[in-house]
């Protein structure tokens, strides 16, 4: 039998009867949401000309969006501002999507900024590197800047292939001296230095393979430019000056899906910052479901992060640790949910606790509690500089 | 499509919704569906795919707006309630033929409709992890359509009952109910399912459920 025989014959075998409620014209949607948020720090400052208070936010992320009726052209226009009392640098504004996007059958076109995530761990994300972080707004790692790009993309039976040009490189924020959160030196944000002469503007690059079979969910990824994470140098002034260095970076993802159990792995080979190296994250999460017989379900994770950069490479904390949590999700009409979670490193004893809570009330409004300790962090150790910033934040939204 | 989630007391939280299916003719393959939510607003966006299996764990995939991740999950948990609802994961995923094997009952008038006669027949589920020992389902004689389901749990008590209603036709063929009721017995809560007009043969293929279309939906 022939390839077309086999394949043609699972194509007639598949059903042409497709039904959908609510088919959409083609519209514009405004959504988003508004927030203010306290982040009270439980111990003073450690460095000269950080400020002591308690940080108060307001917070406006608007979204636009568009979709035309044949679900062929879509807009997204995404911007974001947050103001602080404390910090002017972590009073900053961003767009976080600014795209126009044609999607055919077969392929897709995005032009614009938008955000893409890569990768399946839960403790980090090493293989996610097209967009900036965006460190002010949190320092978990999970906010990222709106990238802009050139975006075309495929959709094959074996899989999505999509490429990326990059053509401006967007550069990591940090806190500003009176903010918390910082190294002892102040840092000297907007005087960044650039392995390429183009500076911000070398055009970066990058592929990116997913797909699934079966119970294994799979991403490869490569990408050519400037890497998004700075070394830093220390200026005559006395701060801290990043510098971008140009990088290629090979990654995969990987998900085995089975009975409750998600079995994960990201792992990076990196070669431009330090002696090439590899990088890798894996563990898994395991599901408790409708627990003392509620609606509850209670989530274990368990993960180890190894990386083996050099000193000439951007400093990580996630280097020979690990992290332990548990995700407990109550299933109510509230979504009400609390996710802790504590990244140890067995060879320093240090250990960063991270404890996130929260629930919707009425149909608009949500309360997010979170926390974040670090405890046994000495001198000359990764999270020394940050040991006294322990916060515990509360954000109240409402959506619209 | 719209969900009202209704509380003992009476309290209502809605949730609206667009679900589009790829149904599979062959009995031993499961249907492929898509779940995008619009409300309560800050879960707008988020989506689910399907890929149901007939005795199998299904296949699914989550899409997070927030975060523009994309997430495979467990299914073992069929027997969980689907978004908080009455229904549970296992009741959404098209009324397979293979999923169970069955007793005939009798013949009786149909609960929600007693001009029409209803087959009534007791079916055993065979997936393993059923929340269910058993279901009572009644199917009207005439235009086959179903009429109401009992679920008994695992104690094999009354747990909840599920009427269709509104029964209205399509394309001169396709029957399918405006609302689906599912009241839980052992509880006092219940959850409507409002659908609004359908649309049937709109162009929608294979390509439309593959996890990588969840990147080009928000």
């Amino acid at each position: 039998m022939n390839l077309c025989q086999l394949l043609c014959g699972l194509v007639v075998g598949v059903s042409a009867l497709t039904f959908g409620t609510d088919v959409q014209a083609g519209d514009w949607r405004i959504k988003g949401f508004a927030a203010t948020e306290i982040r009270a720090y439980t111990q003073d400052a450690k460095w000269a000309g950080q400020s002591d208070n308690t940080e108060i936010s307001v917070i406006l992320n608007p979204e636009f969006r568009y979709k035309s009726e044949d679900r062929k052209h879509r807009i997204n226009f995404i911007p974001f501002v947050r103001g602080t009392n404390t910090d002017g640098e972590r009073s900053h504004g961003d767009i976080r999507e600014a795209y126009y996007m044609y999607i055919d059958d077969k392929f897709d076109v995005l032009i614009g900024a938008n955000k893409v995530f890569w990768g399946v761990t839960e403790s980090q994300h090493l293989v996610n590197i097209i967009n900036q972080v965006d460190l002010v707004e949190d320092p978990d790692q999970e906010d990222y800047l709106g990238q802009p790009m050139l975006q075309i993309a495929t959709q094959q039976d074996w899989g999505r292939v999509t490429a990326y040009v990059m053509p401006y490189f967007r550069e990591r924020n940090f806190a500003g001296v009176e903010g918390r959160l910082r190294a002892q030196l102040p840092y000297d944000t907007h005087k960044a230095t650039y392995e390429s002469g183009a500076e911000e503007w070398h055009p970066d690059f990058a592929l990116r393979y997913s797909h699934y079979m079966g119970d294994f969910d799979i991403g490869l990824s490569y990408f050519h430019g400037t890497g998004r994470e700075p070394t830093f140098n220390v200026t005559p002034e006395g701060k801290l000056r990043p510098h971008y260095s140009l990088i290629n970076q090979a990654g995969l993802d990987l998900q085995y899906t089975t009975d409750a159990w998600l079995w994960k792995l990201e792992s990076i080979i990196r070669e431009g910052h330090g002696k090439t190296f590899a990088a890798a994250v894996g563990g898994f999460e395991y599901s408790f479901y409708q627990i003392f017989k509620s609606d509850m379900d209670l989530g274990i994770l368990l993960e180890y992060q190894y990386d083996g950069r050099d000193d000439d490479a951007p400093i990580t904390i996630a280097n020979n640790d690990i992290f332990a949590g548990a995700r407990l999700a109550f299933n109510d009409i509230q979504d009400t949910e609390i996710l802790a979670g504590m990244t140890f490193d067995h060879e320093n004893q240090d250990s960063f606790i991270n404890i996130e809570a929260e629930r919707r009330f009425g149909d608009n409004f949500s309360a997010e509690i979170r926390a974040r300790f670090i405890t046994g962090a000495d001198e000359g150790e990764d999270l020394y500089e940050f040991a006294r910033d322990d916060y515990i934040q509360l954000r109240l939204s409402r959506y619209f | 499509m719209k969900m009202i989630l209704r509380n003992a007391s009476g309290q209502e939280n809605i949730r609206d919704m667009r679900f589009s299916v790829l149904e599979d003719p062959n009995p031993d393959v499961g249907d492929k569906s898509l779940i995008i939510f619009d409300t309560p607003a800050d879960i707008s966006g988020t989506a689910l795919l399907s890929h149901a299996k007939i005795l199998e764990a299904d296949d699914q995939w989550v899409f997070l707006p927030e975060d523009e991740k994309i997430k495979r999950i467990s299914s073992k948990n069929k027997s969980g309630s689907f978004f908080s609802s009455e229904f549970a994961y296992e009741d959404f995923t098209a009324q397979e033929l293979n999923k169970y094997k069955y007793n005939y009952l009798r013949q009786e008038p149909c609960p929600n409709a007693a001009e029409l006669t209803c087959d009534v027949v007791e079916r055993f589920p065979l997936y393993e992890r059923s929340g269910y020992a058993r279901q009572i389902a009644w199917v009207d004689t005439t235009y086959f359509q179903s009429r109401k389901i009992d679920f008994y749990n695992r104690r094999d008590s009354l747990m909840k009952s599920l009427d269709f209603l509104d029964y209205k036709q399509y394309e001169d063929k396709y029957w399918r109910p405006q609302l689906m009721k599912m009241q839980n017995h052992q509880t006092g809560k219940s959850t409507d399912l409002v659908y609004g007009p359908y649309s049937f043969n709109n162009g929608l293929s294979e390509n439309d459920f593959v996890k990588g279309v969840l990147e080009t939906l928000y």
